[in-house]
Order: structure tokens, then C-alpha cells, then sequence
């Protein structure tokens, strides 16, 4: 029952896009006003998406086996959170969520802009449409998540068990909001472009749009990968999967047009960067969902592969892009009058080149991921590019970067003298030595590294004063900024710092080392409703007097039948404890994985900064 | 005119972009290692589907010829979907296609082939799984080609299209 309302609801939905389309053409041509009735229309759209959604979280809830994506995606003894979660972890129902984010910003947008031009919103909301209705029929045509199965199955097949879990679940929903959201920056740049409506005004107006979708794509992006960091069970946070580098990409798109719009808003250049901007953020999402849908790509997403599918993206991304290309080349007038006269030490300039260095990583991150197909396409030879390709040309780049973004806030705006020349040069010398000093007992390369932890201190120590001093003045920008150092330390530090001891234990048995003691104790068998777990005491001693039990766990999952490895991790302001434990098949002993990481949670703290800088700067705008 | 040759060369390069990612959506990418060991099948006796009589495997996969040994269930919905593919390959000469009845209802599977048609030459019964177990099945449906007793490739999940391409290949 529910599954049939929601599948109307999709049809309705559908069918109400046109009718505002037709509504809105109308408005475009006759009217001076906005016509009222097509912020209703539109909230009726956003309504059915919203009642077709439920409609799919009920049938989850209550196990209707008769709706094929229930079927493939749960189980009755799950629990329910993961019941509902389960809606959005698969395909069809994530594609369902994305229809329902791109109507929901639509409307607030509709909602939010009233001050704004009545043909500005218009063609913005035409433009939106264009890409609902796009989706739409794509969910309709291809991955109907409301498709009827008969003879009614008793059971499902249940969610893959990594997906069972609390970060997980709220990671799609989170990100959607992201990388969904940007499609309102799309729409509105467009129109923006086609009536010359790019303005300081315009600017201040979609900055907010800007800041909410780069708020939330930050976080979806954390959420991503704390789950990956303890439930993969490798102790890493980020791995250059392409999926990780699909959701990187348009957030550094993102990251580079929050700054080009704050220069817009003071000064009207640089609008063709906002432009290609705001257009390559949103394709780049596309083009995310693309290359994670149609199954071109492998990796720990993995959804149905289907190429039908791939193919109704591939050609609806490149009418969207046609589209905004064929925008910016007529429609888009560089200004004339106002010719691009930077001074080369201004705040502008300083951005402009952030801008570049941005470009370039975005760059680096796009080759790596689709690169491989070319190659597979144009050779049939298959290569995978993996973490050195991208530390080994983003690296050299950070350090320049990095000395940049130290030095490039402290300028003004138009024409710039960098002063407290002595300050910043006693900073130099002070992250010089103390680099040194932590590089020198370390067994990696002295020079590079020295110089790469000079720049991450010098910006940390830099932002850090700037935090300090003058922290109410300029707070958003400040905090986000200091956030970026002191994820760049701790991920260095992270590196260079973190131990790791692998072993096979059997119970009883003890790993005996100069500087540590591992002694598995014991184990202990749990049955819960829908997995068995195996809990592993292993007890940590190192020399110092340090004593710890740390009880990593196994669960069976029994639908689909699969073995999780679950980390235990104890957590601290210096450093992350974790073990995993495996099971070797058919021996008596477990594999044992034990690693010291330093700075992890700085690592996901520095990430909540800089998210509180973005929503500072929102809320500091209303006041 | 600056203006119209940058739009050219964004056009045809997107459109180049676009031919490749088209093309790629072509290959398949399902990955399935490489398992360069041809491994003996395994021993196993079995009874024939309804019916008492009891075979081992070296009576089954006595002859010279290339077998296609296919797990399935009635109750397996993509075994199902699988269905048709396997009946192209019924009529392949070289090629004898033996089923393996997985933990199933007789009647239910009687039903399922009489709906269906019966792809095999051959079909043997496992009622408790074990002969699955054996060969080192992950699941149903799940498909091994075998030639001089030995598999020379495994496919888990339904077959599709392009593994009938492979198998016939093979068998040539």
C-alpha cells in the first residue's frame, strides 16, 4: 500500500513539474510580479516527493517484501534504525533522497530570494526543473525503487552489514544535502548569467547557498570517513578511492567559489570564475553520480551495476553541461570597463592564486580517478591509481600553498604592503627549527618533510595568532582557516607518528616486544538478533606502567551472511588505541592488528572547526 | 571570435570526453580475480534428481567434453533471471550442462523447470548443501566450466550475456 502511494506520488510529482514549468514560462513573459501560485505548485511537488519517500520509508519499516528494493535491501531481524536507514543506503532510494533535496532547496530558495528579481527566480526555478525533471524520469525509467515482486518473498536479503552503522547512516543524507544542494548554485548562476543579473548584491544573496552546501558536504565528507577509519579495520581515514575523490572534488570546486564570491561581493570581477565555478560544482556531482552509479568504476561503493543506468546520467550530465556551456559563451559579458587591474600583493590577488592551487589539485584528483578508463577505452590495459600517484603531485604543491594561505589574509583589499614584516619572519624561524627538531629522529626524507612541516607550523602558528589576537574581528574566516592548519599537522603528524604491530595470537598467548606487552586473553560469544559477535580481551601493557583492556569484536552477520570486523579504539587528546581481530580460516589463531594513530581526533576536530567558521559566517551575516 | 573558438574547443573536448566515458560504460567491470590455478574438481556422490540412483563424480564427468555444472534453486530469484541464458547454451555441441539442485523442494523445482524448460542434461540433487559446500560455492546461483575434470573458470552470481561469449569461446 504504501509502496503504491509512493509510487504515485512520484507520477504526480512528475507531472507537476511540467505544469510549473508551463506556470512559470507564463509568469516569465506576462507578468510583473511573481505569481504566487507557483511557490504553491512547487510546494505541492516538494510535498509528493516528501509523501513518496515516506512511502518508502514505511515499506522499509514494515518489511513489505513485496517492494523489490525492501526486498534486496532488508531484513526482518534488523533493528529499526537501520530499517530506515536502510532506505537511502541502496540505489533506488538514495536516487529518491536526491530528488527530494533538489526540491526542497528549490522551494527554500523560492522562499528565501523574495527581495531578488522576478525573472532571476523564475529562470532559476526553470532551470531547476530542468534537472528534477531529469531525475524524475530517470527513477521512473530506470530505478523505480517501488517496483512490485510477486509471489510476495518471506524474507530479505538484508543490508550489507558495513552499511549498519550509526556514521553510515547518516552520511548520505548529510552529503546529499551537499552535493545536491549545489545544483540550487547551478540554477541560480545560470540565471543569473542569461539576464547579466551578477552583481555585488547577487553575490551576498547566493553566498548563503554557497556557505549551507559547503557546510554540509564538509560534514558528509568527515561522516564518511570516521566510519571508514573503524569499520574498515585498516586504521586510515581516507584511501583515494574514486568515490572519496568523487565527493573531494566538488567540495574543493565549492571551497575555491565561497572565495571567489567573497571577492565578488566586494569588488564586481572575477565573475567568470564564479561562473565556471558554480557550473563545474554541480557537474562534478553529477559526474560523482555517474561514475558511482553506472558501475564504471570499482570500488567500496558498489551498487548494481547497470549500464542503462550510467548511460541516462552520462547523457543527461553532458545536455547539462551543453547547456551551461552554450549559457556562458552568449550569454556572459566581461566587463569592459572594469578591466582586471590587480595589484600583485592584494587580498584579490592572493585569492586568484589560491584559486590556481585549488585548480590544480582538482586537477591532479580528476585525472587520477577517470584516467583509468581512459586508458582501459583507448589501450584496454587496466590500472589503478593509488595513494602515491596523488601524495607525489599534491605534496610539492601544498607547500607553496600552504606559505600562501599563511600569508594572504593579512593583506587588504585592492593594493596591499605586508607588514609586521618581523613577526612573520620570527614565525619562519621558529617553525623551521621546531621542524627540525621533530624531523631529525624520524626515518623519512629530512628535506622535504622539513619543509613541508615548516609550512603546515608556519600556517598553524600564523592563524593561531591571528585566532588569538584578533579572533571576534574576523572570526569565520579565522576559524576555518586555523581549522585547515591544524588538519594539515595532524595529518602529517599522523603519518609520521602512527606504529603498527600485526600478529597472530592464539587465546592465552602473549606478543612480546621492547616496548609492549599484548596478551589475548580471552573470548566471549554474544548472540544478538541479527548477527552473533565474537569479543576478543586483549590486554595492552606497555612498560610504563600503562595497562589497558581493549575488546576488539567479530560479528557474523546472518543476512547476508558476512563477517564484520569491528575496531575498539580508545580514544585520548594524544593518540587513538586500535585493535582489530580477525579470523584466519581454519586455524586456531586470530590475526591481531594493533596501531598507535597520534592526532587522530584532532584530525576530525580540525574538520568540525572549519565547519564552524562556515556557520559562523552565515549567522554573523544576519546579525 | 576568441569567444567562438573557445566555445569549439570546449564543445569537441567535452564531446570527446563524452565518447570515452560511453565506450567505458561498454566494458564490463565486474571485478573477478584471476585465478590462474586450475583446480580438480572435488569427489562427491550424489543423487539424481527424483530418483534413488546414486552417482559419483568420475561417472558424471567421465567424457572428454566441456561441462557447465549450474547451482541452483527454485527459490533463488536470480537463478530465475538466469534461466534463459543458460537454455542458449543447451543446444552448444561440446557442452553438457549439469545441474545442481541446491537445498530445494522437489515439487517446487519440478514446477520451476516445468515453467522454464530444463536447460541440463543432467540433474543432481543436494538437499543439505554439501555437495555446494565441497565445490567451494559462495551461493546460488553459481556456475563452474569444467573440462578434463579440472574448472577452468567459475562464475559466481547469474550468468549473463557475456560469459555465454566466454564459455563459447572456451569451448571452441
Amino acid at each position: 500500500m504504501a509502496s503504491l502511494i509512493g509510487f504515485y506520488s512520484l507520477v504526480f510529482g512528475l507531472c507537476l513539474s511540467f505544469i510549473v514549468v508551463l506556470f512559470s514560462i507564463k509568469n516569465f513573459r506576462n507578468s510583473l510580479v511573481f505569481d504566487k501560485k507557483i511557490l504553491s505548485l512547487t510546494f505541492l511537488q516538494l510535498f509528493f516527493v516528501i509523501t513518496s519517500f515516506l512511502g518508502l520509508i514505511i515499506s522499509f519499516i514494515n518489511s513489505d517484501f513485496s517492494n523489490e528494493t525492501v526486498f534486496n535491501h532488508s531484513h526482518t531481524t534488523k533493528p529499526l534504525f537501520y530499517k530506515i536507514s536502510g532506505t537511502w543506503g541502496n540505489h533506488e532510494g538514495s536516487l529518491l533522497l536526491w530528488l527530494l533535496v533538489l526540491n526542497l532547496f528549490i522551494f527554500l530558495f523560492l522562499l528565501k530570494s523574495k527581495e531578488q528579481d522576478k525573472n532571476y527566480r523564475i529562470l532559476t526555478l526553470l532551470f531547476q526543473q530542468v534537472i528534477i525533471i531529469g531525475f524524475f524520469i530517470f527513477i521512473i525509467k530506470t530505478s523505480n525503487p517501488f517496483n512490485y515482486i510477486f509471489p510476495v518473498p518471506t524474507e530479505g536479503l538484508g543490508l550489507n552489514p558495513i552499511l549498519q552503522d550509526p556514521a553510515l547512516a547518516i552520511h548520505p543524507p548529510i552529503l546529499y544535502l551537499g552535493y545536491v544542494g549545489s545544483s540550487v548554485i547551478f540554477s541560480a548562476t545560470l540565471a543569473a548569467t542569461c539576464l547579466n543579473y551578477i552583481s555585488k548584491n547577487w553575490a551576498k544573496h547566493i553566498k548563503t547557498w554557497v556557505l549551507w552546501s559547503w557546510i554540509f558536504l564538509t560534514l558528509g565528507i568527515l561522516l564518511g570517513s570516521i566510519w571508514a577509519y573503524y569499520e574498515l579495520g585498516w586504521g586510515g581515514f581516507w584511501f583515494w578511492d574514486p568515490v572519496e575523490n568523487v565527493s573531494l572534488m566538488p567540495w574543493i570546486a565549492l571551497t575555491t567559489l565561497l572565495h571567489c564570491i567573497l571577492i565578488l561581493e566586494k569588488r564586481k570581477i572575477l565573475t567568470s570564475w564564479v561562473i565556471i565555478l558554480s557550473i563545474s560544482t554541480f557537474t562534478l556531482s553529477m559526474c560523482g553520480t555517474f561514475l558511482v552509479r553506472s558501475g564504471i568504476l570499482n570500488s567500496v561503493h558498489t551498487f548494481a551495476n547497470d549500464p542503462e543506468r550510467g548511460l541516462y546520467i552520462l547523457i543527461f550530465l553532458f545536455c547539462l553541461i551543453f547547456l551551461s556551456l552554450f549559457i556562458f559563451f552568449f550569454y556572459h559579458k566581461t566587463e569592459d570597463n572594469q578591466k582586471y587591474d590587480f595589484f600583485w600583493l592584494s587580498k584579490e590577488s592572493s585569492i586568484l592564486v589560491n584559486n590556481w592551487f585549488m585548480m590544480y589539485f582538482l586537477v591532479v584528483i580528476l585525472i587520477g580517478t577517470i584516467y583509468p578508463i581512459f586508458l582501459e577505452v583507448i589501450n584496454s590495459e587496466k590500472i589503478s591509481v593509488g595513494p602515491p600517484f596523488y601524495i607525489k603531485l599534491i605534496i610539492p604543491f601544498l607547500i607553496p600553498f600552504l606559505f600562501a594561505m599563511a600569508i594572504g589574509p593579512k593583506l587588504k583589499w585592492i593594493k596591499s604592503d605586508i607588514q609586521n614584516k618581523i613577526n612573520l619572519s620570527i614565525f619562519f624561524i621558529i617553525s623551521f627549527f621546531l621542524s627540525i627538531l621533530i624531523i631529525k629522529n624520524l626515518k623519512v626524507n629530512f628535506l622535504v618533510n622539513t619543509i613541508l612541516v615548516t609550512s603546515a607550523l608556519y600556517l598553524f602558528l600564523v592563524t593561531s595568532k591571528e585566532f588569538l589576537i584578533k579572533g571576534i574581528n574576523n572570526l569565520a574566516q579565522n576559524l576555518a582557516h586555523f581549522g585547515f592548519s591544524l588538519l594539515i599537522l595532524s595529518i602529517l603528524f599522523n603519518n609520521f607518528f602512527s606504529t603498527e604491530i600485526i600478529t597472530n595470537l592464539k587465546i592465552g598467548e602473549t606478543f612480546k616486544s621492547e616496548k609492549i606487552h599484548i596478551t589475548f586473553e580471552s573470548i566471549e560469544k554474544k548472540e544478538i538478533k541479527n548477527y552473533s559477535s565474537i569479543i576478543g580481551k586483549i590486554n595492552i601493557n606497555d612498560p610504563k606502567g600503562l595497562n589497558q583492556t581493549l575488546e576488539p569484536e567479530l560479528r557474523i552477520y546472518n543476512q547476508p551472511n558476512i563477517v564484520t570486523s569491528e575496531a575498539d579504539i580508545k580514544t585520548n587528546l594524544f593518540s587513538d588505541k586500535f585493535i582489530t581481530m580477525n579470523l584466519v580460516q581454519n586455524q586456531d589463531y586470530f590475526n591481531i592488528r594493533y596501531q598507535i594513530k597520534p592526532f587522530m581526533i584532532w584530525i576530525w576536530l580540525s574538520v568540525l572547526l572549519i565547519c564552524s567558521g562556515g556557520l559562523i559566517s552565515l549567522f554573523r551575516k544576519k546579525i | 571570435m576568441k569567444n567562438k573558438i573557445f566555445f569549439s574547443v570546449a564543445i569537441i573536448s567535452s564531446l570527446i570526453i563524452f565518447f570515452v566515458l560511453f565506450k567505458g560504460l561498454q566494458n564490463t567491470n565486474i571485478y573477478t580475480p584471476q585465478v590462474d590455478v586450475k583446480k580438480d574438481i572435488p569427489y562427491f556422490e550424489a543423487k539424481i534428481f527424483d530418483s534413488d540412483i546414486v552417482k559419483n563424480s568420475n561417472e558424471i564427468f567421465q567424457k572428454e567434453n566441456f561441462y557447465l555444472l549450474n547451482i541452483w534453486s527454485s527459490w533463488c530469484a536470480p537463478c530465475r533471471n538466469e534461466h534463459p541464458i543458460l537454455l542458449k547454451l543447451k543446444d552448444q555441441v561440446n557442452l553438457e550442462i549439469i545441474g545442481l539442485n541446491y537445498k530445494d523442494n522437489i515439487i517446487n523445482a519440478k514446477k520451476f523447470l516445468k515453467e522454464l524448460n530444463s536447460p541440463y542434461r543432467l540433474i543432481l540433487s543436494d538437499e543439505n548443501g554439501i555437495i555446494a559446500i565441497e565445490w567451494g560455492a559462495y551461493g546460488v546461483p553459481e556456475t563452474f566450466l569444467i573440462h578434463n575434470k579440472r574448472i577452468i573458470k567459475r562464475y559466481v552470481g547469474p550468468l549473463n550475456m557475456n560469459s555465454i561469449i566466454e564459455i563459447k569461446k572456451f569451448i571452441e
